[in-house]
């Protein structure tokens, strides 16, 4: 089956294909950003480094172990979303920007730690061999996004979501409420790094060299920004921001020289005339019956959910 | 060799001290944290080297000429980037910050090329002064005298002049301030002069005393300085004078006990650690949350 969807693969253009993966990869980082910050509210500016631990991880456990890549996979989501809980539960005390920036804090340490780890082959980088998996690399990206928007759409819609907006909303009053606050945002954490542990374990293999200084402040600012363009706590909108980012900058490519500065400009552009996103505040179900001809039914926008 | 370190903690942590002042008026003011500010330190240190190699200006009328270039650059950002932010989420603003931060360093990049650049020798001219066993330069006693200089301007402008009780009325109700007459936008195009200004001279300060001045020295420097703001708590300015100084003499004798390689690291450890134990930093002050 492996050789087939291979060939399957070789029909389409090596250079969109490329972009095709790095959007699938984006898009399982910023499903998980999203149950952190969209969901929760908790501001983290340290997701890249939950990313880099997964990478290393991944990596590490191809060239040592050799396992099979599905569960290299689950194995590191499984250490990445330990490693969150880990951290999540002295810090996720602290609110807003104290967290915010705690979280900042903690990714500069990873990052200087795996530069200084023997294993990790210090500043120089890792080579990862490609991974072991008779499925071609894309479409194992792909799967994982897809099971990552089912499993994000199912907790948007649950009893554990609920308590996440309601945490998000007002924590004081969803702790009125009976809702363990410090219990759900490690779990919220935990699962938003596990997505984060294993989109890096993607990202190494795709990228087949990864270095610590890869995962840096920048590239945590750039999966926050996917979330906020697209939409803050809308999956529709991480994706939609997730590929717009990632594939922005292979567009930008014709101006070489300028293309740093144009994404800057347009951060900010986007922002001014569209500060809840580019898919903040529009509701999905609506806008398709609507495309159908069909008014919106109350009961089919029931459970939808309304942006902050 | 303690009172030497000490000495070279207290020198860099002053321009840590005075990239944090910028930080912590801007969050004070109106709760936001400025990303774009490790940029303005940078644009100030490359106005400075500007002026005294091209122009072979004196290097304190460079530092003035600089201070005030990001002052006005300071406003401007405020104004295109922040302003029409200001009713929309934090996260926005954020987000716009971030995009002006990297808008400014890759503008940096392209106009004057992505190698480190020197200050000339004549600069500055160095001497070693010692006293006891410690050797300190002239160029720390700038660094140290300059800083205590411009904080005490600042504590003077915050605490005994007019626009300075305005500035920490709207810091304290920013809707109440308006109420009571006082022109908020002008005290928050203010506060963004004021903060830029002392960043520049960090700026020119620091490309002096490492001798390098690059496009992407705003990152690091502003991550330290933002540390240092939070260390202190975030929207106090002498707990942004104390983080900054803290950061600095906890950085250098990391390094000078064999630790160099966790130098970005040391920081970000203090940070953390800090936090845990006072969620609000060491002179922040605790807000009660009401219901």
């Amino acid at each position: 089956m492996g050789d087939t969807l291979q060939s399957l693969l070789g029909h389409i253009n090596p250079y969109l294909l490329q972009i095709i993966v790095n959007i699938g990869i984006g898009i399982v980082l910023a499903l998980g950003l999203n149950v952190i910050t969209g969901l929760t509210g908790q501001l983290s500016l340290g997701h890249a480094a939950f990313m880099s631990i997964g990478a290393f991880t991944s990596a590490l456990l191809t060239i040592k172990l050799g396992l099979p890549f599905s569960v290299n996979l689950l194995i590191t989501g499984v250490v990445s979303a330990g490693v969150g809980a880990l951290i999540g539960y002295p810090i996720l005390r602290l609110t807003g920007d104290y967290l915010a920036i705690c979280t900042l804090g903690f990714a500069e340490i990873v990052k200087v730690i795996f530069l200084n780890l023997e294993i990790t082959n210090k500043a120089f980088g890792l080579s990862v061999p490609p991974p072991k998996s008779s499925i071609p690399l894309p479409i194992m990206v792909w799967v994982v996004v897809i099971l990552a928007v089912v499993v994000v759409s199912f907790i948007h819609n649950s009893r554990f979501g609920r308590a996440l907006k309601a945490i998000r909303g007002d924590e004081i009053a969803a702790e009125a409420m009976g809702i363990n606050v410090a219990r759900y945002k490690v779990q919220s954490f935990a699962i938003g790094t596990f997505l984060a542990g294993v989109g890096g374990g993607l990202y190494a293999h795709f990228i087949s060299f990864i270095n610590p200084s890869d995962f840096g402040f920048l590239k945590s600012i750039d999966i926050l920004s996917m979330i906020v363009l697209g939409g803050l706590g809308s999956i529709p909108g991480s994706i939609i921001g997730a590929a717009v980012l990632s594939a922005a900058p292979e567009f930008l490519r014709f101006m070489a020289n300028y293309r740093m500065l144009v994404y800057g400009g347009l951060l900010v552009f986007m922002m001014i005339f569209r500060p809840n996103g580019l898919m903040g505040g529009i509701n999905f179900t609506e806008v398709f019956l609507k495309a159908l001809g069909r008014k919106p039914h109350m009961k089919e926008l029931k459970g939808k959910e309304e942006l902050p | 060799m303690l009172l030497q370190q000490l000495i070279n903690g207290i020198a860099l942590g002053s321009t840590y001290a005075l990239i944090a002042l910028g930080y912590t008026m801007v969050y004070g003011i109106i709760t936001l944290i400025n990303f774009a500010h490790g940029e303005i330190f940078m644009a100030g240190a490359f106005v400075g080297l500007l002026m005294v190699a091209k122009f072979k200006m004196n290097f304190f009328l460079a530092m003035l000429v600089a201070m005030i270039t990001c002052m006005v650059l300071g406003v401007v950002i405020e104004r295109i980037a922040y302003r029409p932010l200001r009713k929309s989420s934090r996260l926005s603003a954020l987000i716009s910050a971030i995009g002006v931060s990297i808008f400014l360093s890759s503008l940096a990049q392209m106009i004057f090329g992505a190698d480190a650049k020197g200050f000339p020798e004549t600069a500055f001219p160095v001497q070693q002064i010692h006293i006891g066993e410690a050797d300190i330069s002239t160029l720390q006693l700038l660094i140290i005298g300059v800083s205590a200089c411009l904080m005490l301007a600042l504590e003077f402008i915050v605490k005994k002049t007019k626009i300075g009780k305005a500035m920490r009325a709207t810091s304290e109700d920013y809707n109440t301030a308006a109420l009571m007459g006082i022109n908020v936008n002008m005290i928050i195009s203010f506060t963004f002069a004021l903060g830029s200004a002392l960043a520049a001279a960090g700026g020119v300060l620091v490309g002096l005393l490492f001798n390098a001045v690059s496009f992407n020295m705003g990152l690091m420097a502003g991550l330290k300085a933002f540390a240092a703001a939070v260390l202190g708590g975030i929207g106090s300015i002498p707990g942004a004078m104390l983080g900054g100084l803290l950061l600095g003499v906890t950085e250098v004798f990391g390094v000078a006990a064999g630790y160099s390689s966790y130098r970005d690291a040391i920081a970000f450890a203090i940070l953390v650690f800090v936090l845990m134990v006072k969620p609000t930093g060491l002179l922040g002050k605790k807000i009660q949350k009401k219901v």
